[in-house]
């Protein structure tokens, strides 16, 4: 490593230490911030001599990060920004403070998966799924897969690994060929995770016409774009891979839809030479994740954390959360995106029967959706307010980014 | 109203529908609902053809691309053309409300409109984000807009319409004006579920299509506390 990136690795990590002791937060973007201003190719520089695998998608990256990370770590030590922290500075910063490492695994935003692509020239790419997201300052979902697409087509070399069930990933993942200029597609490996979520994906990105939906399958109506064979699939409570072989998953994470993150993490793995029957007993090491499916025990009260950020993720969280007394947290700050149209994108239905709650800067939005959708509820002012209301037993709490923060920072940090 | 019960038809929502735009059609037929009126909604898609007997037509917001295509096929069936010579309501929102007028621009190009409110639209210097507020015109009888703006577009109102709201807060069409309406065509730049925030504008489209001239009032507890509370949001913003 040059002398500016060893230098600029040091200070990153002296930054991130002081950013934890002051109790400033995770300390996981604070030093890498520092640490880019002194060396701008230091995450370059970090990423030498590394075999790393990306994970990038709208929703599940972290979660499929953390479980990757744990499968790769057969191998040997892995680095991995597993606070969540997915931009340049995050991983700069979990990079440099993890020293040497054979292995990283790293959670990637969406939008910067073209910078991190070049900067750290990975072995793997994981491409998990688009869907609408924070869509006052996001890119818009088919704008989103032609950038992804774009970068691909530069890095012919890294191996996909990317899911078969949403349009918008599988023609992300399959640039044409040109043979005249060299250029060929890159290899990919299809897994199957299940989609709950459809609206984003009723017109192909390739030529506009309408795609079908039938069952687990798709096809556009209008070219021969349509739903590959996916060599990793979910069936039970396990895992088939490619081979056929099924493998039974036992994880600390509810819900089927981290069974399908768990498979994501398996064909990550196998893509390093990690052979799933040696795998499979890591995955159950993940407990909860910079928070999410937390559970902490208050007044008599079991309180589970789920985070959901945006219309698909909140499809996910009914489905895992239990058919108990609900707690909902909606912000509308920075990392939230300003807008809560997407309310009107979620089907709140599946909470009818539950005693619901709601608190937040913006509970009143959420408050005329419900009443909208037919969900009786009551408003609190505080997170405590809530818990008192419920009798003791499980309490549930599904909240968006920063209404997370806030219950996990009342819970003292949770992890 | 067209037949015993009242229809409503949200266009193309798997192309138009981008912001929780299913919200307008939801909060329609629930204050309908109400009120006692059966309803009866119909969501038609880019490969079907339009019905021109419905009493209330919904547009919502897209991407450039979705724009272009949903305008193109509009303009083909000519369904919607039939229905507002009937005197059905149309409710446009954003991207749905550009292309009511006569032209917009999506993805660099200049796209033909369904002519059916006399506007143009453009791209303006910059795009519109953020809290959109205004007095909305006197002859509508509705308090002020409160909503949500998120455009990359400017619109040039012809002496065929009337601007829906003077602008106090936002962009709207070009900072001064907002959205549009003529006869039973109304048009916003406030997105999404626009209705959530204006319920008497949800009345208003209700009563254009029942022709009824006052409904029962309805709890709008939440959405009074969402819109005062917006209001005080927009007014902190607007403090030095």
């Amino acid at each position: 490593m040059p002398l500016r990136a060893k230098v600029a690795s040091s200070v990153s990590r002296t930054a991130a230490a002081l950013s934890r002791a002051a109790g400033r937060g995770d300390g996981s973007v604070i030093g890498g911030w520092i640490g880019l201003k002194i060396d701008p190719d230091l995450l370059a520089h970090l990423s030498a001599g590394r075999a790393i695998a990306l994970v990038s998608g709208t929703n599940g990256k972290t979660t499929t990060t953390r479980l990757s990370a744990a499968a790769v770590g057969v191998l040997g030590r892995v680095a991995t920004n597993s606070f969540g922290a997915n931009m340049p500075t995050g991983h700069t910063s979990a990079l440099a403070k993890a020293g040497s490492t054979p292995y990283a695994v790293l959670e990637v935003d969406e939008h910067y998966l073209a910078q991190v692509l070049e900067a750290t020239e990975p072995h793997v790419v994981a491409l998990l799924n688009l869907s609408r997201d924070q869509l006052d300052r996001a890119k818009e979902v088919a704008m989103m897969a032609q950038l992804w697409r774009a970068a691909l087509v530069r890095h012919t070399d890294v191996r996909v690994v990317a899911n078969a069930d949403d349009p918008m990933v599988v023609w992300a993942a399959t640039p044409p060929a040109d043979p005249a200029q060299g250029v060929r597609p890159p290899h990919v490996t299809w897994f199957s995770a299940g989609q709950r979520w459809h609206d984003d994906s009723w017109v192909c990105p390739e030529c506009g016409s309408t795609i079908q939906r039938s069952g687990e399958q798709w096809w556009c109506t209008g070219c021969p774009l349509r739903r590959p064979d996916a060599q990793w699939t979910v069936e039970d409570d396990g895992v088939l891979d490619p081979t056929g072989a099924w493998h039974k998953v036992t994880l600390q994470l509810p819900g089927k839809v981290n069974l399908g993150n768990a498979a994501t993490a398996l064909a990550v793995a196998a893509e390093f030479g990690v052979r799933p029957v040696d795998a499979v007993s890591r995955l159950h090491t993940v407990t909860s994740v910079a928070g999410r499916y937390a559970q902490v025990d208050r007044d008599g009260r079991n309180i589970r954390l789920l985070l959901a950020k945006n219309p698909a993720s909140w499809l996910e969280a009914f489905d895992m959360a239990d058919e108990a007394p609900t707690l909902l947290s909606i912000n509308a700050r920075d990392p939230d995106g300003l807008d809560t149209s997407w309310l009107f994108d979620v089907d709140f239905a599946p909470l009818r029967g539950r005693q619901v709650l709601i608190t937040g800067d913006r509970a009143y939005d959420l408050a005329v959706r419900l009443d909208v959708n037919g969900v009786p509820f009551q408003h609190v002012r505080a997170f405590g307010e809530a818990v008192r209301a419920v009798p003791p037993g499980r309490l549930e709490v599904i909240a968006n980014y920063t209404a997370f923060q806030d219950i996990r920072a009342e819970l003292d940090r949770v992890n | 109203m067209s037949t015993e019960s009242l229809r409503i038809v949200w266009i193309y929502p798997d192309l138009l529908s981008t912001y929780g735009d299913r919200g307008n059609l939801l909060i329609l037929a629930r204050r309908a609902q109400q009120r006692g009126m059966p309803v009866e909604v119909l969501e038609v898609r880019s490969d079907q053809r339009l019905p021109a007997t419905a009493d209330i037509y919904l547009l919502g917001g897209g991407e450039d691309g979705p724009q272009a295509l949903g305008a193109q096929r509009l303009l083909a069936d000519g369904g919607l053309h039939r229905a507002v010579a009937q005197g059905s309501v149309v409710f446009g929102v954003c991207a749905g409300y550009q292309l009511l007028g006569t032209s917009f621009f999506a993805k660099g190009t200049r796209c033909a409109g369904l002519e059916l409110l006399d506007l143009s639209s453009d791209r303006g210097p910059t795009r519109a984000v953020g809290e959109l507020a205004g007095e909305i015109d006197p002859r509508l009888g509705v308090p002020p807009l409160s909503g949500f703006e998120n455009h990359g577009g400017r619109t040039h109102l012809g002496p065929g319409v009337s601007p829906l709201a003077r602008v106090s807060a936002g962009i709207g069409n070009d900072g001064v004006t907002e959205g549009a309406w003529r006869g039973k065509l109304l048009g916003t730049y406030s997105h999404g579920p626009a209705l959530a925030r204006n319920p008497a504008l949800a009345d208003l489209l209700l009563r254009w299509a029942t022709g009824a001239h006052q409904l029962p009032p309805l709890d709008d507890t939440w959405a009074e506390r969402l819109r005062t509370e917006r209001r005080a949001a927009v007014a902190a913003a607007a403090r030095p």
